[in-house]
């Protein structure tokens, strides 16, 4: 054991039993002391992040801070390369494969395929997990994306609708951790407006929520929690 | 959702962009018909034009599979669906094979026109010994190029220049596919005088080795080659 893995080593993290009769519930997000680099470069220098089920965090801080990086580690996409940490209970370390099954990171694209309708793309996010047709319907009502506008060719929609559709996919891949970097971004003030509705109803259905965002005023009033992110640090 | 599943809806969902969007309709083919005329412009003669039928249709087939990957790389790049796939940790050998198979339809879509362009305009003739040759030359050529373009063009998809850079990986790689497609096809077609149909299926099995060699290359390397 190294000097700092000893030093942290009452903030390692509990074992999980896994089992179905635990009462205390798990945190969806559990970093302790995380550290992740981008090339040679410690783009996280040591986070340190709780997030509980049905949490909307905002993620603040500078430029360069290490926002994004933080959504990038929980959805397992950058490794861990010290300290510890679980999304969904599952090993940064070990299970970053599974875990990008179950999270949703949604950057500044959509991810969309425009040339299809919005109840088409939904469809085939929700295919990629194997969602049914029901659950493909209720992403679809859940974003209010019903009526004509299902069949509307997404290269048509306002920016908002198309930010509602990518949230739509979401929700059909079943994603129960969402990591939202800069959602405002590039959307009018309805857009901005739409996109708050949606994450203030997938909050009241339990949904947890990450969001990196400059946009604190207006962030900061849906979130739960707000938590500070400088030069690679995070404490919350 | 097993590989083959996912590797399914990706060729769907490629092929239903396709139909919405009509692209190989409205652009590649002409685009390859136009190819095959300025062929028939550039050589002239009738006998020199039967005879080198074969290698100008797949000259013509190498040329529009570049214009068919850049756009099968494009819907996914527009707007950042391929960086959402793989975020989304759907298996990248699912999306190889499923975006090979949308192109490997389109393509093969696209070889049988330009066979009866190449009869309509340069006078081939298809014979029936050489029919199932012909048919099977197409198949393991098609399964090539589909396989070698995904590659390739996932590659490309990460670069810069992208447009550039396609065409100077692909063409080197799909040289042997040329050659091996070619004389298959005048071995079917009887374009060379005194050639008989059995000399083309040592071309077909050099088709059929490089299909697979690119398919399993493919299944290994799509992942790391889109991953960052």
């Amino acid at each position: 054991m190294d000097r700092d893995t000893a030093e942290h080593s009452s903030e390692r993290l509990p074992e999980r039993t896994g089992g179905t009769d635990d009462p205390v519930v798990d945190p969806v997000v559990e970093l302790v002391e995380v550290v992740a680099v981008l090339g040679a470069f410690p783009a996280l220098a040591g986070a340190t992040l709780r997030v509980e089920p049905g949490e909307i965090v905002l993620l603040r801080g500078p430029n360069g801070a290490g926002k994004t990086t933080v959504l990038r580690v929980c959805a397992g996409l950058l490794p861990v390369v010290r300290g510890e940490g679980r999304v969904l209970g599952l090993d940064l370390t070990s299970d970053r494969d599974t875990i990008r099954t179950r999270v949703g990171l949604l950057g500044h694209a959509n991810g969309l395929y425009t040339d299809l309708t919005v109840s088409e793309n939904v469809r085939f996010w929700g295919a990629t997990v194997g969602a049914t047709a029901e659950e493909v319907v209720a992403a679809l009502d859940r974003l209010a994306l019903t009526g004509r506008l299902a069949d509307v060719p997404v290269r048509r929609l306002s920016a908002g609708q198309r930010r509602r559709t990518a949230l739509a996919c979401l929700v059909a891949r079943r994603a129960e951790l969402w990591l939202l970097d800069e959602p405002h971004a590039g959307l009018d003030a309805s857009g901005r407006d739409e996109l708050d509705a949606t994450l203030r109803q997938a909050a009241a259905s339990g949904a947890t929520v990450m969001v990196a965002s400059h946009e604190l005023e207006r962030t900061g009033a849906l979130a739960t929690r707000v938590v500070d992110v400088v030069a690679g640090q995070v404490r919350g | 959702m097993s590989t083959w599943r996912i590797a399914l809806l990706v060729a769907g969902k490629d092929l239903r962009v396709e139909r919405r969007s009509r692209v190989v309709t409205n652009q590649v083919v002409p685009f390859a018909a136009v190819t095959m005329v300025m062929f028939a412009f550039a050589l002239d003669a009738d006998a020199v034009l039967q005879r080198v039928a074969p290698g100008l249709v797949w000259l013509a087939t190498l040329f529009s599979l570049l214009v068919l990957v850049q756009r099968s790389y494009a819907i996914e790049t527009d707007d950042g669906a391929l960086d959402a796939l793989r975020v989304a940790g759907v298996d990248p050998a699912a999306l190889f094979w499923g975006k090979a198979l949308a192109l490997a339809v389109q393509l093969a879509v696209l070889e049988v026109i330009l066979i009866g362009t190449a009869v309509v305009l340069y006078g081939a003739e298809v014979r029936a010994e050489g029919l199932v040759l012909l048919v099977t030359t197409l198949v393991t050529a098609t399964c090539s190029l589909a396989v070698v373009g995904t590659l390739y063009g996932g590659l490309a998809a990460g670069f810069r220049g992208r447009e550039t850079l396609l065409p100077l990986l692909v063409l080197p790689v799909v040289a042997p596919v040329l050659i091996g497609a070619t004389r298959a096809v005048e071995a079917a077609l009887g374009t060379v005088p005194g050639a008989v149909v059995s000399e083309g299926w040592p071309w077909v099995g050099l088709l059929a080795v490089f299909a697979v060699a690119f398919g399993v290359g493919g299944t290994l390397a799509f992942g790391p080659l889109i991953d960052e």
